[in-house]
C-alpha cells in the first residue's frame, strides 16, 4: 500500500463534515506496517506481513452523534465515511453531554516522547532471532519435550487526531516483541509456560536466549503440579498477575462504568480504598513509555503526572469529556485509557515478600473471567506454588481463588519492588491476606 | 451451484476494480510458484458492520464500518507465508503476492491456472444484507422498546444498556486447485443488560441472542424475552448468598452452559494443537476420554445458527463432525493445513476473523447429544451440590487440560432440591478427567440463543454451544464460603 497523507485525509474529513452543516467533527486515523514471525521446532513456521490503515470519524449535530470508519482513504472514501456518520447522527438521540472536549483543554505542548524506533532488521534476521530464542528454551532440560514456538513481531506506524476546534496532531510510534512458549512433560502430564518482552525500541528487548531460558524454566517449575485442599490463605500475586488487580481497579473507576452505576467503586472518590502505603500514579509523558502521549483520544492535554490513588485514597475517576459532563466533573484526559501507571512498593524483593507471607499461595497464572464489576465479586482459576516458611514447596493447579475486590484491595499487606516494567503498568508482586482457595 | 452468491461476490469484490480471470490466475501463480508449495489461497472479503447502542433510555451512539481486502497465503509443508491488501486493485494485490513469494524465497516452475471453477455448498442462511432489513428509525425504536420493557418489568431496574449489531459479509475464496467458492453471510445480535438496585445493593443481568438472518427476527416477543430474562437474572443475583468452595456434585443446565464442552473438550480437539502434540487430547483417538453417556459433535451445518457456515473460510463445506461418541474420542476439527500434515480429511473447520488473519481450526456449533434422564431426576439425585444455569466466559489451557468457566446464575442443591441462589462462582476442572465424571445426561438438549464469541490467538469468531442438563460427580467450585 502506498503511503497515505493522513494529515490531508483528516483535513478532508473535517472540512467536508463542516461544509455539510455538522456542529462539530473529529477524526482519528492511523496507518502502519508490521511483521510477525514464528519459528517452531527449529524451523520457520509462519511469516505474516501486516499493512493496515483506518479512518474513524465522529460527527455531532444538535447534540446527536454518529460515527463511521473505513480503510478507504481516497477522497471519495473519506467523504462516504463522513456521510455514513452523518446518516447515523440523524437517528441517534440527543444528549447535551455529547460533543468534542472543550477547546481550551486541547494540548499545546509539543516535545518528542521517544516513541518511534522502527526495527531495521530484515525478515531473515528476525527468523534467526526467533530460532535462537526457541533453541535456548529447548536446550535447557530434557524434560522440555515440545514447543509452541518463538515469535518475533514488529510494528511501526503513524497516527493523526484532528477535530473542528482546529486541533490536528500527528505522531509516530513503534512496538516490538519477542516471546517463547514451550512444553514440558513429566509422569503427571504436560505443562506449558512462556516468557516475553516488548518495547518500543527493539535494541532494549531482553536477549533472545534469556527469553527462551526463562520460558523453559517457568515451564519446568510447573511440572508435577497438583491441587490443594480448600482453605483461607494469603495469596501473593506475581508482578504479571498483580497488574490484573490494578487493571480491575482502573476498570471500576472509569467514567462510563460510574455514570451507569455499573461499578463497585461508585462514590468512592476521597475515600480510602487501598492501604495507606499504596500510591498509583499515571505518567503520560514518560519517555519511550508503552502508552505515552501529550494528548488523549480527544486532543486534551495530558498531565505529566497524576496520582489516581494517593496514600490509599482514591483521588478521582478516570474520565473522558462525555462521562465527565455526565458526572458534572472535568475530563481527566483519559479518553482512550490510562497512560503508564506506576504502583508504589513497600521495599521488599520477591524473596523477602515470600518470607513475610510465610505460608500461602504464590499465583503465577489466572484464567477465566469470574469478576463481577458491579459488586466486585471475584473468583478465578489459578495456578502457581504452595509456599511454606517463605519457600516454594510444590506447583499447584486446578484451584480457584475467590474474594471481593473491595476487600482484596484493603487486605493488601505488601507490594514488592520486583517491578515488571513491560507494557502500561509498572508493578511488583502484591500480597493479599484472607482469600478463599478452592480445591480438592 | 449458487449463482446468486457468485454474482453478489463478483459484483462486490472483483468488478469494482475490474479484476479479471487472467489477473487472478497470475496472482495465484505467484503464490504457488514457490519452492515446495503444497497449496495457496486468496480470500476476498467485504464486511459491513453497523451497531446502535442505548443507555439511559437514549440511543446515543451508532457506528458504521466497512472493511474489505484480500488475504494471500502460500503453504509449503509446515511453513506458511501470508500477506494481505486492503486495496483490491490489481497492482496492490500483486505487491502483496510478491511479499508472499519473497517469504517463500526460491521459485519453482509450476504450471499456472487459467480459470477458477465455481463451486458452492447448499446455503444454510439467506443471502440478505441484515443492515438493510430494518430502517434506522426502526432499529432505534427496537432498542427503546427493550429499554421500556426492562424498566416497566420491575421498578428496581435502574439502568438498561442495549445494543443491536448487524454484519453483512461477502466472501470469495480462490484456491490453488482451481476452485472459486462464494458465500454471503448475514449475522445479527441484540443484547440487553440491566442494573438493578435494592436497599443500596446493586446487581447486573444480561440476555441476548441472534443468528444468521434479518432483523425482523427481533419481534416484540423476542425483545420482551431478552429484557425480562436480563431483569430476572439480576434480581436473582440480588438474593444470592456466598457460593460454597470445594469439590462437589455439579449440575449444569441445558443450552448456554454447553460452554463447558467448548472449553473442556472443544479447543483441545482442534487439529493444530493435536498435530503439534500440545493438547491434553493429543494421540488419544480411540481412547475413552468421557463417560459413555457423552456424545459430542461440532456441527457447522445447522440452518441460520450464529456458529454455522455454508462453507468455511477455506471454501470447504462444513460438517457435523463427531468428536466424542459414547465417551470414545473419534476425531479432531481440521482445517486444510493441519488435515494435510496429519493425513486426515478436512472437516470444514478452517476459520479466520478476517482477510487480515490466517485461518486455523476453529469450532462452529459444539454440543452434546441428549441422554435419557429427565432434568428433575438429575437434580433429585444430588444430595449437596450446585445447579449452574448461566455463565459468563470460560478459558482453557489446552496443554494441561485445565478449563474454567464462570457462572452468572447458580443455586444450591440440598437434598435433591434447588434452594438458594449463590453468587457467581468459577468452576474449574481438567477436561479429560471432568468429562469422565459425567454421570447423568438429560433429555432436554438445547442450543444457546446466539451470542457466543470465541477467541484464539487473538482472533475472534462467532460460535454456538449447546447441551442437555447434565451432572458431573466431582467438579471444583470456586466460591468464598468454606
Amino acid at each position: 500500500m502506498s503511503q497515505i497523507d493522513l494529515t490531508k485525509a483528516a483535513e478532508i474529513a473535517i472540512d467536508y463534515a463542516t461544509q455539510q452543516g455538522m456542529d462539530q467533527v473529529e477524526a482519528a486515523l492511523h496507518q502502519g506496517v508490521g511483521i510477525s514471525i514464528t519459528a517452531r521446532q527449529q524451523e520457520l513456521e509462519t511469516v505474516e506481513k501486516h499493512n493496515d490503515a483506518q479512518l474513524v470519524v465522529s460527527v455531532y449535530k444538535d447534540h446527536k452523534t454518529g460515527s463511521a470508519s473505513s480503510a478507504d482513504m481516497s477522497e471519495t472514501g473519506i467523504k462516504s465515511t463522513v456521510d455514513a456518520a452523518m446518516s447515523i447522527a440523524r437517528f441517534t438521540g440527543a444528549d447535551d453531554c455529547l460533543g468534542l472536549a472543550d477547546a481550551d483543554l486541547m494540548a499545546t505542548d509539543s516535545k518528542s516522547l521517544d516513541l518511534h524506533h522502527p526495527w531495521r532488521a530484515d525478515t531473515a534476521e528476525m527468523v534467526d532471532i526467533a530460532l535462537a530464542c526457541e533453541a535456548a528454551a529447548l536446550g535447557v532440560d530434557d524434560r522440555i519435550t515440545n514447543s509452541e514456538g518463538a515469535s518475533v513481531s514488529s510494528y511501526s506506524g503513524n497516527a493523526v487526531y484532528a477535530n473542528s476546534h482546529g486541533f490536528l496532531r500527528s505522531g509516530s510510534g513503534s512496538q516490538h516483541s519477542l516471546s517463547c512458549s514451550v512444553i514440558g512433560t513429566s509422569d503427571k502430564g504436560m505443562q506449558r509456560d512462556y516468557w516475553y518482552d516488548s518495547n518500543r525500541n527493539a535494541a532494549k528487548l531482553q536477549p533472545a536466549e534469556t527469553i527462551g531460558k526463562l520460558a523453559a524454566e517457568r515451564t519446568l517449575q510447573r511440572l508435577g503440579a497438583r491441587q490443594i485442599g480448600s482453605k483461607q490463605a494469603s495469596v501473593m500475586f506475581d508482578p504479571i498477575m498483580a497488574k490484573s488487580l490494578i487493571s480491575h481497579l482502573i476498570g471500576a473507576i472509569k467514567g462510563g462504568a460510574i455514570y451507569k452505576k455499573a461499578s463497585f467503586m461508585l462514590d468512592k472518590v476521597g475515600e480510602s480504598v487501598l492501604p495507606d502505603f499504596v500510591t498509583i500514579a499515571e505518567n503520560p509523558h514518560k519517555l519511550g513509555g508503552a502508552s505515552s502521549s501529550l494528548y488523549d483520544g480527544e486532543g486534551v492535554a495530558t498531565p505529566e503526572y497524576r496520582a489516581l490513588v494517593e496514600s490509599g485514597m482514591l483521588q478521582s475517576y478516570v474520565l473522558g469529556s462525555y462521562a465527565a459532563r455526565k458526572l458534572g466533573l472535568v475530563t481527566t484526559a483519559n479518553a482512550g485509557g490510562v497512560r503508564n501507571l506506576t504502583v508504589s512498593n513497600t521495599g521488599q524483593d520477591a524473596q523477602r515478600l515470600l518470607a513475610q507471607m510465610g505460608t500461602g499461595l504464590l499465583v503465577t497464572e489466572l484464567i477465566g473471567s469470574g469478576i463481577n464489576m458491579v459488586t466486585g465479586d471475584y473468583s478465578r482459576g489459578a495456578a502457581g506454588f504452595w509456599v511454606e516458611n517463605g519457600e516454594l514447596q510444590f506447583p499447584v493447579e486446578e484451584i480457584t481463588i475467590a474474594g471481593n475486590l473491595q476487600d482484596m484491595y484493603r487486605n493488601i499487606v505488601a507490594i514488592g519492588n520486583d517491578y515488571d516494567s513491560r507494557g502500561n503498568t509498572e508493578c511488583g508482586s502484591i500480597v493479599v491476606e484472607g482469600m478463599t482457595v478452592a480445591g480438592s | 451451484m449458487n449463482e446468486q452468491h457468485l454474482s453478489i461476490a463478483h459484483a462486490m469484490l472483483l468488478e469494482p476494480t475490474g479484476l479479471s480471470d487472467p489477473d487472478l490466475s497470475a496472482m495465484m501463480h505467484k503464490l504457488t510458484n514457490v519452492g515446495g508449495c503444497d497449496f495457496a489461497d486468496m480470500y476476498f472479503q467485504y464486511a459491513k458492520h453497523e451497531t446502535w447502542s442505548l443507555d439511559e433510555g437514549v440511543v446515543k451512539t451508532g457506528s458504521f464500518n466497512i472493511d474489505q481486502g484480500v488475504g494471500l497465503r502460500s503453504v509449503c509443508g509446515e511453513k506458511t507465508a501470508f500477506a494481505y491488501s486492503e486495496d483490491l486493485n490489481v497492482a496492490a494485490i500483486n505487491t502483496a503476492a510478491d511479499v508472499v513469494t519473497a517469504i517463500g524465497r526460491q521459485g519453482q516452475n509450476v504450471e499456472g491456472l487459467t480459470s477458477f471453477r465455481a463451486q458452492s455448498a447448499t446455503a444454510l442462511y439467506s443471502a440478505l444484507d441484515p443492515v438493510a432489513t430494518m430502517t434506522d428509525i426502526e432499529k432505534v425504536n427496537l432498542l427503546e422498546l427493550a429499554d421500556r420493557l426492562a424498566r416497566t418489568h420491575d421498578s428496581r431496574v435502574k439502568e438498561v444498556m442495549a445494543s443491536l449489531s448487524s454484519v453483512y459479509e461477502v466472501v470469495l475464496i480462490l484456491t490453488s486447485d482451481g476452485r472459486q467458492i462464494p458465500d454471503v453471510r448475514p449475522l445479527i445480535r441484540l443484547n440487553v443488560s440491566v442494573i438493578v438496585e435494592q436497599d443500596g445493593k446493586r446487581e447486573r443481568g444480561s440476555m441476548g441472542g441472534g443468528g444468521r438472518f434479518g432483523l425482523d427476527y427481533f419481534s416484540q416477543e423476542v425483545v420482551e424475552h431478552y429484557a425480562h430474562e436480563a431483569v430476572r437474572q439480576a434480581l436473582v443475583s440480588l438474593e444470592a448468598i456466598d457460593s460454597p468452595a470445594g469439590t462437589m456434585e455439579v449440575v449444569l443446565g441445558a443450552g448456554w452452559p454447553g460452554i463447558l464442552l467448548h472449553e473442556a473438550v472443544g479447543h483441545g480437539l482442534e487439529g493444530d494443537f493435536n498435530r503439534k502434540g500440545t493438547s491434553a487430547f493429543s494421540g488419544r483417538i480411540g481412547e475413552k476420554v468421557a463417560s459413555e453417556q457423552c456424545t459430542v459433535v461440532d456441527d457447522g451445518t445447522i440452518a441460520d445458527r450464529r456458529g454455522s457456515l455454508s462453507v468455511d473460510d477455506e471454501g470447504n463445506q462444513t460438517q457435523n463432525t463427531v468428536l466424542i461418541e459414547n465417551g470414545i474420542l473419534k476425531g479432531y476439527m481440521q482445517d486444510e493445513h493441519n488435515a494435510r500434515l496429519m493425513g486426515m480429511g478436512v472437516t470444514g473447520n478452517g476459520r479466520r476473523e478476517s482477510f487480515a488473519h490466517l485461518p486455523m481450526p476453529r469450532m462452529t456449533n459444539t454440543y452434546m447429544h441428549a441422554g435419557k434422564y429427565e432434568p428433575e431426576e438429575i437434580i433429585k439425585s444430588v444430595k449437596n451440590g450446585i445447579y449452574a444455569v448461566n455463565f459468563g466466559g470460560g478459558q482453557v489451557d489446552i496443554t494441561s487440560g485445565k478449563f474454567v468457566f464462570s457462572s452468572s446464575e447458580a443455586y444450591l442443591i440440598e437434598d435433591g432440591k434447588v434452594t438458594q441462589p449463590v453468587k457467581g462462582a468459577t468452576l474449574i476442572g481438567n477436561g479429560p478427567e471432568a468429562m469422565q465424571t459425567i454421570s447423568m445426561v438429560g433429555n432436554d438438549l438445547a442450543l444457546d440463543s446466539g451470542v457466543g464469541v470465541c477467541g484464539k490467538d487473538g482472533q475472534s469468531v462467532p460460535v454456538g454451544v449447546g447441551q442437555p442438563t447434565l451432572k458431573m460427580d466431582a467438579l471444583t467450585v470456586g466460591g468464598v464460603s468454606l
